[in-house]
C-alpha cells in the first residue's frame, strides 16, 4: 500500500469517526467536535490522494487551505448560535420534536 | 475582455456591500439598497445582452488561467438563474426594507447577512469548477443561517441550529466527493470532467457522496426535517428569499454535475431513485402542507413539495432520448424558475396576511377577503402557479415534464403530476376557504403599508407571465447547454 492510500484510507476512517460522532451525540459541542474531525478526514483524503505518482501538486493545498478557513468560520459561527440558544434555553441539545 | 467588467461586478459588488454595510450606522444600512439594486440590475441585464448577442462563453477572472485562476461560465442556465435572483432578491430587499422597520434590533444585521448571501449564489451561478462552487456553497450557507437566527427567538435559534448541522454535514459530504474526483482525474473544472469522466467505483462512490450532500442541503424528503422549521419560523423576507432561491442553488449544482459527467457515469438507477424521493416529496410535503395549521409552516411544506417536482428531471434526461431529455430540461428549469416566483410572492403575501389579522394561525384569516383583497390576490395568483393551473410557469414546466414523461414512455411520473396538483389546490384551496368565510363585518385588521403588497403581486404576476411567455426565456436558457439552441 502506497504512502498515498495510507493518508486517503486514514482519511476516510477519520471521516467515518467523525460521522458517527456527529449522528451518535446529542451534545452540540460534541457534534460541532465530531464535525471537525470529519472536516480533517476530508482534507487528509485530498491531500493525501493527490500527491500519488504526480510529484507535489499545489491545487489541493490551495483548496485545503480554503476548506479550513470554511471550517474554522462554520465553527465559529456555531458557537455563536449554541451559546444564544443555550442562554435561552438551558439546553445543550436540539429538542427532538421539529 | 474589457467589456466584460459586469461579470465580476455580480459578486464583488454584493461582497463589498456587504462589509461597507457593517461598517456604516444602522440607519444607513437599508438604505445601500439603492446603490446595489440598480447596479446589479444593470449588470445583470448587461451579461444577458452579451449572452444573447456574443452567445455563451468562459470569462477567466483578472486573465488567470485555470487552475491558478478562477473560470467562470457565461452560458444561458447561469444568465438565467442570475436574473431570477436579481429580481427576487430585488423585490424581496424593497419588501425588507419596510417590513423590519417593526423589528429594529435583528433588521440592522438582515442587509450584511443579504449582499453575502447574493455574493454567495452568484458566485455558485458562475463557478466554471467544483470547488469554487462548495465555497459558494459555504458563503450562501453561512449567511442563510445568518438570517434565520435573525428573530433571536429559542424557536428560531433552535431552527437556525439544526439547519446549521444540516449544511455543514451536506457541504463535508460534498467536499469529500470532490476530493475524490480530483484524486481520480486531476482536474477540478467541468469542462475537464466532461472529457476525462469515466464509468469506475471512485467515480459512483463520489457521484454518491455528492447527491447525498446536496439532497440535504436541497431538503429532498427524506431529508427534508431542517426545511419547516427554517423557512416557516424565518422573519418574511427571510422566509422568501431562502425557499425561492437558497434551496435552488444545491439543485442547481446537482444538475450541472449530472450532466457534465454524462450519461456514461450516471446510472439509470440512481437517476430513477432520484425520481423516486421527489415524487415522495411531492406527496408528503403536500399532505403536510395541508395538515398545517400555521400559514407560514404550511407555505414551507409546499416547499418541501414543489422541490420533488424538480427531481424528476433525473429520469427523464437520463438514459432517454434527446426530444425527451430536451423537454425535461425546459420543463425543469421552468419549474425551478415560477417556483422561484410563486414561492417569493406567497411568502410575502402571507406575511401581508399575517400583518394585518395578527396572528399566524390560519383559522385567524376568517372574513379576511372583504377587507385586505389585494394581499389575498397575490396569495391566489402564486397559488395558481404552484397548483398548475395554466396560464401560468407553474402550468407550463409541468405541461412539458409531462411530455417528456410520455415521450420516454415513463408513464408513472404523470400519476406524481397529477397528484401533486390536486395536493397543491387541497393547501392553497384550505387558506381561501377560511378568507371568504363570513367574519366580524367590522375591519379590525391592520393595513400592510403598500409596498409590501406591491412587492408581492409584482412577485405574484411575474410567476404567471413566465408561463404565458415561455418560449424566449427557455429558449436562453439553452444557449450553451448539451440541448442546444435549436
Amino acid at each position: 500500500m502506497s504512502s498515498a492510500l495510507v493518508f486517503a484510507w486514514s482519511g476516510v476512517l477519520l471521516f467515518g469517526l467523525g460521522l458517527f460522532g456527529f449522528i451518535a451525540h446529542r451534545h452540540l459541542l460534541r457534534r460541532l467536535l465530531a464535525f471537525n474531525i470529519m472536516g480533517s478526514g476530508s482534507f487528509l483524503v485530498l491531500i493525501g490522494l493527490a500527491q500519488d505518482g504526480r510529484g507535489v501538486d499545489h491545487v489541493p493545498h490551495a483548496m485545503v487551505i480554503t476548506g479550513i478557513v470554511v471550517a474554522v468560520a462554520s465553527t465559529a459561527l456555531a458557537l455563536v448560535v449554541f451559546r444564544r440558544w443555550y442562554r435561552a434555553s438551558g439546553r445543550t441539545d436540539l429538542p427532538e420534536d421539529t | 475582455m474589457i467589456g466584460l467588467w459586469s461579470v465580476p461586478l455580480l459578486f464583488a459588488l454584493p461582497l463589498a456591500l456587504g462589509i461597507l454595510s457593517l461598517l456604516v450606522t444602522p440607519a444607513w444600512r437599508p438604505r445601500l439598497i439603492f446603490v446595489g439594486l440598480p447596479l446589479l440590475a444593470v449588470a445583470s441585464f448587461d451579461v444577458l445582452a452579451r449572452l444573447v448577442v456574443e452567445g455563451p462563453r468562459i470569462y477567466e477572472l483578472g486573465g488567470w488561467q485555470a487552475p491558478l485562476g478562477i473560470n467562470l461560465v457565461v452560458d444561458g442556465l447561469a444568465v438565467g438563474m442570475i436574473l431570477m435572483t436579481t429580481l427576487v432578491a430585488s423585490l424581496c430587499a424593497l419588501y425588507a426594507r419596510v417590513y423590519l422597520r417593526d423589528y429594529p434590533p435583528s433588521s440592522s444585521f438582515f442587509w450584511p447577512l443579504l449582499w453575502l448571501l447574493w455574493a454567495g449564489m452568484n458566485g455558485i451561478w458562475l463557478a466554471e469548477d467544483i470547488f469554487n462552487l462548495y465555497v459558494g456553497l459555504e458563503v450562501m450557507g453561512l449567511a442563510a443561517v445568518g438570517m434565520v437566527a435573525l428573530r433571536a427567538t429559542p424557536q428560531a435559534l433552535a431552527a437556525a441550529m439544526r439547519y446549521l448541522l444540516a449544511a455543514l454535514l451536506g457541504s463535508l459530504a460534498y467536499l469529500l466527493g470532490v476530493a475524490l474526483l480530483y484524486a481520480t482525474y486531476g482536474t477540478l473544472s467541468m469542462a475537464g470532467l466532461h472529457e476525462a469522466a469515466a464509468p469506475n467505483v471512485t467515480t459512483h462512490v463520489a457521484l454518491a457522496l455528492i447527491i447525498l450532500g446536496l439532497l440535504l442541503k436541497t431538503a429532498l424528503f427524506p431529508l427534508h426535517a431542517w426545511l419547516p422549521p427554517a423557512h416557516g419560523g424565518a422573519l418574511t423576507p427571510v422566509s422568501a428569499l431562502l425557499s425561492a432561491l437558497v434551496i435552488k442553488a444545491s439543485f442547481y449544482i446537482l444538475m450541472r454535475i449530472w450532466l457534465v459527467l454524462g450519461p456514461e457515469v450516471t446510472p439509470i438507477f440512481t437517476a430513477q431513485m432520484l425520481g423516486v424521493l421527489g415524487a415522495g416529496a411531492v406527496f408528503y410535503g403536500g399532505w403536510m402542507a395541508w395538515r398545517q395549521h400555521h400559514l407560514k409552516q404550511l407555505v414551507a411544506y409546499s416547499t418541501v413539495a414543489q422541490i420533488g417536482y424538480l427531481f424528476l428531471f433525473f429520469p427523464l434526461v437520463t438514459g432517454t432520448g434527446p426530444e425527451a431529455a430536451r423537454l425535461a430540461w425546459d420543463g425543469t428549469l421552468m419549474m425551478l424558475v415560477a417556483h422561484a416566483l410563486a414561492k417569493a410572492a406567497l411568502f410575502l403575501s402571507a406575511g401581508n396576511l399575517i400583518l394585518a389579522v395578527g396572528s399566524t394561525q390560519i383559522s385567524h384569516l376568517v372574513g379576511i377577503s372583504r377587507f385586505r383583497p389585494m394581499s389575498l390576490f397575490s396569495f391566489g395568483l402564486a397559488g395558481v402557479s404552484l397548483m398548475g393551473l395554466p396560464p401560468s410557469g407553474g402550468f407550463t414546466g409541468k405541461w412539458l415534464l409531462l411530455h417528456s414523461a410520455i415521450l420516454s414512455g415513463q408513464w408513472w411520473w404523470l400519476i406524481v403530476l397529477f397528484l401533486g396538483g390536486l395536493l397543491s389546490a387541497a393547501y392553497i384551496f384550505k387558506v381561501f376557504r377560511m378568507s371568504f368565510r363570513e367574519g366580524p363585518q367590522i375591519d379590525r385588521s391592520v393595513t400592510p403599508p403598500l409596498t409590501l403588497d406591491v412587492t408581492a403581486l409584482i412577485l405574484a404576476s411575474a410567476a404567471i407571465l413566465i408561463g404565458l411567455t415561455a418560449h424566449l426565456p427557455l429558449f436562453w436558457l439553452r444557449l450553451g447547454s448539451a440541448f442546444g439552441a435549436g
